[in-house]
């Protein structure tokens, strides 16, 4: 199989679940002619047609709440929102409709809908373009949030999605849409399992999306000094595998939540307090977390001054490992 | 260079029949006897369902109600104009089409008890359970007959609303879409004149709510919602129009709310009393009654006759509500997703381990 970047390996979930299944519609602003403004659903209007490639007009409420009645009426709407810091006029669609359909109906209905979208800072785009806001999602009961951050997850997991008889929010790492090109591992993924990105026995590391680059690098820095860390791709926010952190921290009694969202809120303070609450005689040290500052992420000529790097991490590395 | 007309628009009015229970069936064709009858019939059990809920929750025995008095024309000719394999996106004012769909009338009690079981839709029933945020739904009408579409199926798709919720973003980008695809649906506003304490004149500038079709290009028209035969007739029309491709029509529905917003309400804080005699006096029941009596269709012992057998079916019904057992907390956790997730699992064997010790 040919080497596939991320969001090729988006466009190769989109194409074969569609094939697979033809109740799967995607649709959103852009994704027909234009392919979607990163490529995403290239080729699938020429392959699949009209009426299952549908451009629609620029509104986000109008967008995601017909795909909830579609969903009901039994198509697998896959929606694309163009940026995510874009879904907010659309967030009692998915809050008060899409999360509890099945909920309110007693499993009358439910809402197989997918919501795709481009996340977080990095790629220089304009205001409003960069925001990690997963933890509004993470936050809303009746509604899975995926964050993959390699290819082939991109692949696996936007398949498991699609399939998957509840709302999902798909969020894909704008900054690493083209960083990384690698041969698709084709794997059957729950919506759930944790991925071991990294091996270490020293201090685990927990993140997800574009972070986990970073993440990786600084454990390969802390590497080259002795200190082997344990990075951890949550690649599911929600349901979250948290045995599968637990069972680190476990062996390493020190962890360290790396995010780019702001940290007030952030699920880093979820993760913190589970691992207090299943591990805390484990524990050699306070949980840490890097995170973004509690600010609107900055446009381009400052976003990495908010962004954390793998600095920030190291440097809460030797903290934990101090402590 | 003098200005030109750029599009000319004009919205019509449709009434069938008057406040004197005169009716001009040129438009619509006539209405048998036998509908006739069948119409009036269900306005009665729909207006005796309606005041027996107020006594049920003045009594304590139900929770807060949105009372549909005053609407039953445009809720009964509507749900008439249903078929049984359209579907029907309602609002929460819409206890009159609940009841011609066929909804379980206990299921209307049991959801204004505060029971979610009242929000499960029969199988047989392609309807949506009520919306509460106000206007939220109309993106999901246009959205199943979206899908309709798609498939290829012959259905047509109602959503109901109110005056208030054509103030809503999600109105008009649903509205736009539909007419963008021309999607087979109707969206049937009944313009009751007030929502809460705000009146119609606060909702929008324009003469009509029905020429807000106009600006995205489907058809509009403005009917006497206390008409039950001229709701009918072009209810009919619409619905028949978008099931063979014609696209999607904006109704308006002039009628009136006459029982306050809710039992939480007390519209006399706002409300002109002399406004609310006005238009008792176009109450959508006694004009049919007024055609029935011309027309020798209606007599005092038939009168009784209704009124005894709603009475005595709504009592079963409350019966069958209130013997209903409570239900099992348990399907708080179990409706979430189709799987449980781990943390729900986890949430749920506490409670249960929890209702154990008690």
């Amino acid at each position: 199989m040919e080497k596939l970047n991320l969001v090729s390996a988006v466009n190769l979930a989109l194409r074969e679940e569609m094939e697979r299944d033809s109740s799967v519609v995607v649709m959103g602003e852009d994704v027909g002619k234009d392919g979607g403004v990163f490529r995403a659903t290239e080729g699938l209007l020429e392959k699949f047609g009209e009426k299952r490639v549908i451009d629609t007009p620029l509104s986000e409420t109008a967008i995601i709440g017909t795909a909830i009645g579609m969903a009901a009426y039994g198509l697998v709407p896959v929606v694309e929102i163009q940026f995510l810091g874009f879904i907010y006029s659309a967030m009692e669609q998915i809050i008060s409709h899409a999360a509890r359909l099945r909920t309110r109906t007693r499993g009358r209905y439910h809402c197989p809908m997918v919501i795709r979208t481009p996340y977080g800072g990095g790629i220089h785009a304009p205001e409003h373009h960069s925001e990690s806001m997963e933890a509004c999602f993470v936050h809303i009961p009746g509604i899975k949030v995926v964050v993959p951050s390699t290819p082939s997850d991109a692949r696996n997991l936007l398949k498991a999605a699609i399939r998957d008889p509840d709302p999902v929010l798909f969020l894909e790492p704008a900054r690493i849409y083209r960083a990384v090109r690698e041969e698709i591992r084709e794997e059957n993924l729950s919506l759930f399992e944790a991925r071991v990105a990294r091996s270490g026995k020293d201090v685990t590391l927990i993140s997800w999306g574009a972070m986990i680059h970073v993440t990786l690098k600084a454990a390969e820095a802390l590497s080259r000094e002795g200190v082997e860390a344990e990075v951890i791709d949550l690649r599911v926010l929600y349901p979250m595998d948290i045995d599968r952190v637990i069972r680190s921290v476990e062996k390493t009694g020190r962890a360290v939540v790396v995010h780019e969202a702001p940290l007030t809120g952030g699920l880093g303070g979820e993760i913190a307090a589970l691992i207090q609450e299943k591990a805390l005689l484990y524990l050699e040290a306070p949980v840490k977390r890097v995170a973004g500052f509690n600010t609107p992420i900055p446009l381009p000529k400052l976003e990495m001054t908010y962004l954390p790097g793998p600095d920030s991490v190291i440097e809460a590395v030797k903290e934990v490992l101090s402590f | 260079m003098p200005k030109k007309a750029a599009g000319q628009f004009s919205i019509e009015y449709i009434q069938v029949l008057d406040e004197n229970g005169t009716a001009d069936f040129s438009l619509y064709g006539k209405v048998t006897d036998k509908e006739v009858r069948y119409m009036y019939e269900r306005m009665v059990l729909a207006r005796t369902f309606d005041e027996k809920a107020l006594n049920l929750q003045r009594q304590g025995r139900l929770g807060t109600y949105a009372s549909i008095r005053g609407q039953e024309a445009t809720q009964i000719g509507a749900g008439l104009a249903l078929q049984a394999s359209d579907w029907w996106f309602p609002a929460f004012r819409d206890v009159g089409i609940s009841l011609m769909r066929g909804l379980p009338l206990k299921t209307l009690f049991l959801y204004w008890s505060g029971d979610e079981r009242g929000n499960a839709v029969p199988l047989q029933q392609n309807d949506f359970p009520i919306a509460i945020p106000v206007g939220t739904h109309i993106p999901h009408a246009v959205g199943a007959a979206w899908a309709a579409r798609i498939k290829g199926d012959p259905v047509a798709v109602l959503v109901t609303f109110g005056d208030g919720a054509t103030s809503k973003g999600d109105f008009h980008e649903a509205v736009n879409i539909a007419g963008v695809f021309s999607l087979p649906v109707v969206f049937l506003c009944q313009n009751n004149q007030w929502a809460i304490s705000v009146p119609r004149s606060r909702q929008t500038r324009s003469p009509t709510i029905a020429q807000k079709a106009i600006a995205y290009g489907i058809s509009g028209i403005q009917v006497d919602g206390n008409d039950i035969f001229g709701v009918y007739g072009t209810v009919k029309e619409a619905l028949d129009r978008a099931r063979n491709g014609g696209g999607a029509t904006l109704i308006e529905a002039v009628t009136y709310r006459m029982s306050d917003h809710t039992t939480a309400d007390d519209a006399s804080r706002y409300r002109d009393a002399d406004e609310v005699k006005a238009w008792e006096k176009k109450d959508p029941l006694l004009r049919v009654k007024k055609y029935m009596e011309k027309n020798s269709l209606w007599s005092a012992s038939y009168e009784e006759e209704i009124i005894a057998s709603s009475r005595k079916k709504i009592a079963e019904t409350v019966k069958e509500y209130e013997e209903t057992p409570p239900p099992d907390p348990l399907e708080i956790f179990r409706n979430v997703f189709e799987k449980q997730t781990p943390d729900l699992l986890e949430q749920e064997k506490k409670f249960l381990e929890k209702q154990g010790e008690k």
